[in-house]
């Protein structure tokens, strides 16, 4: 697995042309001009992708025909938001091997607009056993984590209010994201009620967007137009599905499993990381996040975010694009935390750039802590 | 999709879980239950313990504690009607495994509700195929009323 190690790098990354609310684009399109535009930020042309890698609504068939390629290697693993962490990995050890040159990851979704139809994904199980109750849709589930976590660990409606407003100050410093006015504890929790223990400011945008990123074995990548990225560690893991599989809902399995995978390929810890990416959909996904990564003791996830450490000019700089919480949240967030990963790690990044980012995590979910993926970047070898 | 007044029927339903369908219609809360293991949920084919193939059914005590638990404010289903606010649950029964439902003959409001309270099983008929389990505090008075 070692050998995995700095293997590939991202040598591309990008954001569809616009993000928000955009009724006149297909996901089709948003795609399309996520791909162009990581291809192009990296140097390379789109006749030059030899591998396919994306998840949801569309197969890698479809997009390699919408490329107008011909790939020779293609990947269509999805596990929800977190496929995109996971299809690094995966291009990473296709790099690695020789069975694709140039690969790209890419997402697009209107999660917003809803232009497209509906995505399919089976969900006769939970048609069975969950939407009679009420259950419906991601904020009706994730809850049940966070009142439990409530329960065993003493944490409050103010403690998850602080991740929404940690976030929301890097959201002020990014041009791109929908929400840039500064917010309060209080105005968290004097937000519309949606399903307790949240309120409106605890939960995601939904908006459309796609965003790709293009990777490259690295003798090739040094010769880019922009500095290489390194995958230095990568790992994935699933736990479940319903809710009622979850072991402990206190604390992510998925996520356990994909760090220590991770950290193991790339030979570092929590302690090591400059700038951290955590997968935001509810505002106690991070804390949960970190607990289950090994960066703080169960029920102390969320100190990083009360005394400042996940916020502008903290120790531990989180979610610093704005996050799914208030920069954009399509339904699979999973490739936005990579792109601004790479871009904090070239130094891109501007009012929010981070001081001397040497070393990344993303983290990402999918589903309700179901399953997850974890990238470990690097600006050097 | 077939409707009830104010939710959406349980469907499809899956060959495998035939018999817990039709011990609800019976009043009775049943469950898979795996020879060595005992028992689990949702129905499936194999054990997800050992993955015997050697199943059969057990009726359930209808005791239960509350693992989990929101509060809708808001339905995100166009399909569910029943008028919010009300208890959406993740309960534990004492044979151990966990169920999705609704808590009934409880105020709607973090106060009244405790992870780990106990509650015990009421039948919720909604039409000839579908009775579905709820659960409500145990000591509590029937009202009539709750989700």
């Amino acid at each position: 697995m070692r050998e995995l190690s700095n293997a590939a790098c991202i040598v591309g990354a990008a954001e569809s042309d616009e993000i928000g609310t955009l009724p006149d684009k297909s996901p089709l399109s948003l795609h399309l001009e996520a791909i162009a535009n990581a291809v192009d930020d990296a140097g390379l042309t789109i006749n030059e992708v030899d591998g396919v890698f994306t998840a949801g609504q569309y197969t890698p068939a479809s997009i390699g025909e919408a490329l107008g390629i011909t790939p020779r290697y293609v990947d269509g693993t999805y596990v929800g938001g977190c496929s995109f962490m996971i299809l690094v990995g995966h291009a990473l050890a296709a790099l690695h091997h020789g069975l694709c040159d140039v690969a790209v990851v890419s997402h697009g979704e209107s999660g917003r607009s809803r232009v497209g139809g509906p995505r399919a994904r089976d969900q006769s199980l939970n048609g069975q056993f969950d939407f009679v109750y009420g259950f419906y849709g991601a904020p009706t589930y994730f809850g049940l984590i966070a009142t439990r976590h409530m329960h065993e660990h003493g944490t409050t409606l103010e403690d998850w209010a602080q991740v929404a407003v940690s976030t929301r100050a890097w959201a002020c410093l990014n041009p791109r994201a929908k929400f840039r006015d500064p917010i309060t504890v209080a105005d968290v929790l004097n937000s519309r009620p949606v399903c307790y223990p949240f309120n409106r400011f605890n939960i995601c945008l939904v908006t459309d967007a796609g965003g790709a990123v293009v990777l490259t074995r690295p003798d090739r990548a040094r010769d880019l137009k922009k500095p290489p990225v390194f995958v230095r560690g990568a790992g994935e893991g699933t736990e479940h599905v319903l809710m009622t599989q979850m072991k402990d809902l206190t604390f992510s399995q998925a996520t356990r499993i994909a760090g220590e995978k991770a950290f193991r390929m790339a030979d570092v810890g929590p302690a090591d990381f400059d700038h951290v990416m955590l997968y935001d959909a509810f505002t106690a996904g991070p804390p949960i996040m970190l607990e289950s990564l090994g960066f703080a003791p169960p029920g102390e996830g969320v100190a990083f975010f009360a005394d400042g450490r996940s916020a502008p000019g903290g120790s531990l700089p989180t979610n610093t694009n704005g996050g799914g919480l208030s920069y954009t949240h399509t339904g699979m967030y999973g490739i936005f935390p990579i792109v601004e990963s790479v871009r904090q790690l070239r130094g891109e990044c501007g009012p929010r750039q981070v001081p001397d980012v040497g070393l990344s995590l993303v983290n990402g979910m999918g589903g309700m802590l179901s399953a997850a993926g974890t990238l470990v970047l690097a600006n050097e070898a | 999709m077939q409707q009830s007044l104010d939710r959406p029927l349980p469907a499809p339903i899956t060959p495998e879980a035939e018999p817990y369908w039709e011990g609800l219609r019976n009043g009775k809360l049943m469950l898979p239950s795996c020879e060595k293991c005992g028992p689990f949920f949702y129905p499936r084919v194999l054990c997800p313990t050992c993955h015997s193939r050697d199943i059969s059914w057990i009726e359930a005590s209808g005791k239960a504690t509350l693992y989990s638990f929101e509060i809708a404010h808001q339905s995100l289903n166009p399909n569910f009607k029943v008028p919010p606010p009300y208890v959406l649950a993740l309960v534990e029964l004492d044979e151990g495994p966990r169920l999705l439902t609704n808590l009934v003959d409880v105020e709607p409001d973090p106060a009244a509700l405790k992870c780990d309270m106990p509650l015990e099983v009421v039948f919720e008929r909604l039409t000839d195929a579908i009775t579905i389990p709820q659960f409500r505090p145990v000591g509590a008075k029937a009202s009539g009323g709750g989700a």
